[in-house]
């Protein structure tokens, strides 16, 4: 990093871009620059969550938007955050796998459903598809399996922890 | 049956709470102070000679740390034979290394790699087993003339099993009703792609200390692995955590660890070295290629009386394991084929693309996928229904054959008849099954029809395993056992089995966390070999460290410690439960140590019965996968939903799809592969889930105590081959190769001519 004197550095610190976003209920303030901590245009979402503010649940896998792993929910929608940019993010409220326990720690009913059905075998992309699965139990309450179906239908996952997913889902669906 | 505690009953996953939170730790996952990334430039080339490398402008960007080449790096080498060097003056595929770089960010090495100038001395490549074995074909090892590796892997000794050669084929032949003759190919490729890509982090530390921190199912085994490539001169430590899944892959990240290793010794910090999807795909490793040429001796009864012929494989760019794929596949033909005289040679080639490796099946599906629609043409021949004859043939109690060592086994498991017959009834075989070539059912253009494959290994008891299980005062029990959790619920199920030999609370038993200094030997959960060899091991160590426990309480309870028994953290006298006194009094200052060992076991083996229906669009030609029934016996369920996922995972991982639609696309003219990506690599979606259901019978297993065995391995292997017979009978006509895309199926039926350039030859 280019030495800067503190005169610099305030100078630089009031015309410095600054983004505010909501992750997991924490009001999370970003500055657009090269430093360290700072974001640059072409940082990913997955990139500021992983490397930015050490949120490493959210996993990657592709980084091309074609395995559905490193899903988040941005205002409610499950989006890749591996295709969005943080600085598009302004203003957004977004929710990671972190976010889905309340304060108290316990486990998203949905989440508990997946410990229940075995809904998974390596679990690298289970916090993705959980968060879609949460988006669309938010929507419908009670999906239909080709509901379920579709609204997984973008997440890659090798061991086929599909049909136990679906289970999963729709035992909570059932009691929604 | 005996009525456990812990063993079949369906319990929650011990890392359950951790993988539904994201808070697990996968290796990119964690942090380490000072880290630099590591990236890799990668060769265009096929095949070339580095005449040149310019890297001083790559290492005058700020926070680039260093540029190594092939000529700055000690003469590391991995490979059976050990010729594949990490750096090299030469590159033999796309996407072989050339040069490598550490920076303090991501981007900043990226853009090094984009300042590095190479000058390459384009060689001609070979990118076809057949191409590669003629005279003048490109040489891609001067050590190798002829493009053929040395057979044999020393790991299994000098008898190592290379072919099948024991009887009389010529006498089999006269004594066959039928002969079929052919070429076979399974020969696209599939990547079994686990979501999370390989990669290591290591750290070196002068004089001659490397930590490695892995993605693996087998983190001890790559500390072996590691040692000797580096000259067994360095301490290696290898380190493992969670794997974002592995299906074998990953069992060949020697290179990437090396790599990292290389670029930590140069600068003196950590660096992390995490593969990105396309290099994933287009540079890491892929399921050996196989063709056989081959004839098969067939009776009126279904008694296969000869087989002979010949099977190449394709390793690619170098072997680590295609010798050892090549005893063990060979091992597991006659567990499936019942047959006195063989005469099966192998051969094992090298061309110019990404080295193969290590895929669920594990030589064994590569040669069922030849095998089988050879066998299936005999059985055309013969009229003879193929559930019958795949039944009939395979290993029975009292039978035997050649292993992976060049011994023979005899066979003291279980009669699977019972298994298949009940697999059959519940998928409807007799009623769908109408002859070879003849769809179950045809609706308009849509025809029905259905397959069957069976496959087992011997491999559930290979290799040693060895644990350690410490009791502590406080009722909690330690269990020492190289291992990561790699999807297969392997940790928990071990921890169950010492719990139940222990009679203590499951959530008072853990597991030590993976490091190769502190654990004792172990091959890791591979083959299958879990649930009995390291299962073994554990129950072993956990009957041990009570021995241990009994003997320092048997004097406080005045009594023997043969008398003795514990449950709940406390120790009783047998038949007199209240003459009894805890766990803490053997100390606060001990523990109980007991150790266990499983020595290799050739004479069990598993079974897997696949049976599939699809539908085949005959005017488009797509292939439907409607149903999957898989039958087998596992002696005793450990973990019921374990076991139903490791068997769902039948259709991914380069499984069942590899028939249908999964392959990886060889440009011949440049050998780049042209679909690195999960865009154009085509995977199964929620959207095309076949129903799939599976027969589990549990007839006990002369194994361990819990008279169980794995499957886990096996569930991909028996389903390619039944989906071509299957598409073959719905469309009345043989279908010679994978996968079963719409345009290999209209051209099968005469309705479009092949292209030769989408998909190899016909």
């Amino acid at each position: 990093m280019p030495v800067t004197t503190s005169l610099q550095t305030k100078k630089k610190r009031r015309q410095v871009r600054r983004i505010f976003l909501t992750v997991n209920n924490r009001k999370i303030e970003l500055e657009v620059g090269d430093g360290p901590g700072q974001i640059v245009p072409s940082h990913t979402l997955a990139h500021t969550l992983r490397e930015t503010l050490g949120l490493t649940e959210t996993k990657v896998s592709c980084d091309h938007g074609a395995c559905g792993s490193c899903t988040v929910l941005i205002d409610g929608e499950p989006r890749l955050s591996c295709l969005t940019l943080t600085v598009e993010c302004a203003e957004k409220t977004i929710i990671t796998i972190e976010g889905l326990p309340d304060q108290e720690g316990n486990l998203d009913p949905l989440q508990q459903a997946f410990i229940d059905h075995n809904a998974f075998q390596c679990g690298f992309c289970t916090p993705g598809m959980i968060l879609s699965a949460r988006a669309l139990l938010s929507a419908h309450p009670s999906p239909s399996e080709d509901q379920i179906t579709e609204a997984l239908s973008g997440h890659f996952c090798r061991c086929i922890s599909h049909y136990q997913v679906i289970k999963a889902v729709k035992s909570v669906s059932d009691k929604g | 049956m005996e009525e456990y505690r812990y063993i079949g009953k369906p319990l929650p996953r011990r890392d359950g709470r951790e993988i539904v939170t994201g808070r697990i730790s996968f290796l990119d996952d964690l942090r380490f102070p000072n880290i630099l990334y590591g990236k890799v430039l990668r060769s265009p080339h096929p095949h070339a000679v580095i005449k040149r490398i310019e890297k001083d402008r790559a290492l005058a960007l700020p926070g680039v740390k260093a540029v190594l080449t092939w000529e700055d790096v000690p003469d590391w080498r991995g490979g059976t034979p050990r010729c594949k060097r990490v750096l090299d003056r030469k590159v033999r595929h796309v996407g072989d290394a050339v040069a490598l770089v550490a920076a303090e960010s991501e981007e900043m090495a990226r853009e090094a790699l984009n300042r590095i100038e190479v000058e390459y001395e384009a060689l001609p490549a070979v990118l076809d087993m057949e191409e590669a074995l003629q005279p003048h074909a490109p040489r891609l090892y001067d050590e190798f003339p002829e493009n053929i590796l040395p057979p044999g892997t020393a790991f299994f000794g000098p008898e190592c099993l290379k072919e099948i050669v024991f009887g009389d084929v010529e006498k089999g032949f006269q004594e066959a009703d039928f002969i079929s003759e052919g070429t076979f190919r399974y020969e696209n490729i599939p990547n079994p792609i686990p979501p999370e890509p390989p990669g290591a982090v290591a750290l070196w530390e002068e004089p001659n200390n490397l930590t490695v921190w892995v993605s693996s199912q087998t983190p001890y085994m790559d500390q072996i692995t590691l040692f000797h490539v580096l000259g067994r001169q360095v301490k290696v430590r290898t380190i493992g955590g969670a794997c974002g899944g592995s299906f074998g892959s990953k069992l060949m990240s020697w290179v990437t660890q090396a790599q990292a290793a290389l670029l930590s010794r140069a600068t003196g910090q950590p660096v992390k070295l995490v593969l990105s999807k396309e290099e994933h795909l287009a540079a890491f490793t892929l399921r050996p290629g196989s063709r056989m040429r081959a004839k098969l001796g067939l009776k009126k009864d279904g008694t296969v009386t000869a087989v002979s012929g010949e099977w190449l494989v394709d390793t690619g760019s170098y072997s680590m394991t295609t010798q050892a794929q090549v005893a063990v596949g060979c091992g597991e033909l006659q567990i499936m084929v019942r047959c006195p005289n063989w005469d099966l040679k192998s051969k094992i080639v090298c061309t110019n693309r990404n080295a193969s490796g290590i895929v669920r099946g594990f030589g064994g599906q590569e040669l069922k996928c030849a095998f089988i629609p050879l066998l299936s043409l005999a059985m055309a021949k013969a009229g003879l229904d193929p559930f019958e004859v795949l039944k009939k043939n395979y290993v029975r109690p009292g039978d035997g054959y050649y292993w992976r060592d060049g011994r023979w086994y005899t066979y003291r498991g279980v009669d699977y008849r019972p298994a298949m017959e009940q697999g059959a009834e519940r998928f409807g075989w007799k009623e769908k099954w109408k002859g070879w070539l003849t769809p179950t059912m045809v609706n308009g253009p849509r025809r029905i029809g259905v397959g069957v494959g069976v496959h087992g290994n011997a491999d559930i008891g290979e290799d040693a395993s060895e644990a350690y299980v410490r009791l502590h005062p406080d009722g909690t029990a330690l269990v020492f056992s190289c291992l990561t959790e790699h999807g297969t619920g392997q940790v928990s199920n071990l921890l169950k089995m010492a719990a139940e030999v222990l009679q203590i609370p499951l959530q008072k038993v853990s597991l030590a966390p993976s490091d190769s200094l502190i654990h004792p030997y172990e091959f890791g959960p591979v083959g299958s070999r879990g649930t009995y060899a390291i299962g073994s091991a554990v129950i072993a160590a956990a009957e041990e460290a009570k021995q241990h426990l009994f003997a320092v309480l048997a004097p406080l309870l005045q009594a023997r410690p043969e008398d003795l028994e514990t449950a709940e953290g406390l120790v009783f006298v047998k038949g007199n439960p209240d003459k009894k006194i805890s766990w803490k009094a053997m100390g606060v200052d001990r523990t109980c140590l007991g150790t266990g060992r499983f020595e290799p076991d050739f004479t069990l083996a598993n079974c897997m019965m696949t049976f599939v229906e699809v539908e085949v669009d005959t005017e488009t030609g797509r292939v439907d996968l409607r149903r999957v029934v898989n039958s087998t016996d596992v002696g005793r369920i450990i973990d019921p939903p374990g076991l139903e996922g490791q068997m769902n995972g039948c259709l991914g991982s380069g499984g069942i799809d590899s028939a249908l639609f999964e392959e990886t696309i060889l440009d011949p003219k440049t050998g780049h592969i042209l679909n690195p990506n999960l865009i154009d690599y085509k995977w199964r979606t929620f959207s095309e889930l076949p129903v799939m259901e599976h027969v589990v019978l549990e007839t006990p297993f002369p194994s361990h105590r819990f008279q169980a065995v794995g499957v886990g391995e096996v569930a991909t292997s028996p389903g390619p081959s039944a989906i071509l017979m299957a598409v073959s009978n719905a469309i009345g006509t043989w279908l010679p190769e994978y996968p079963v895309t719409p345009e290999r199926v209209l051209a099968a039926m005469g309705k479009i001519l092949q292209n030769p350039g989408m998909g190899g030859r016909l």
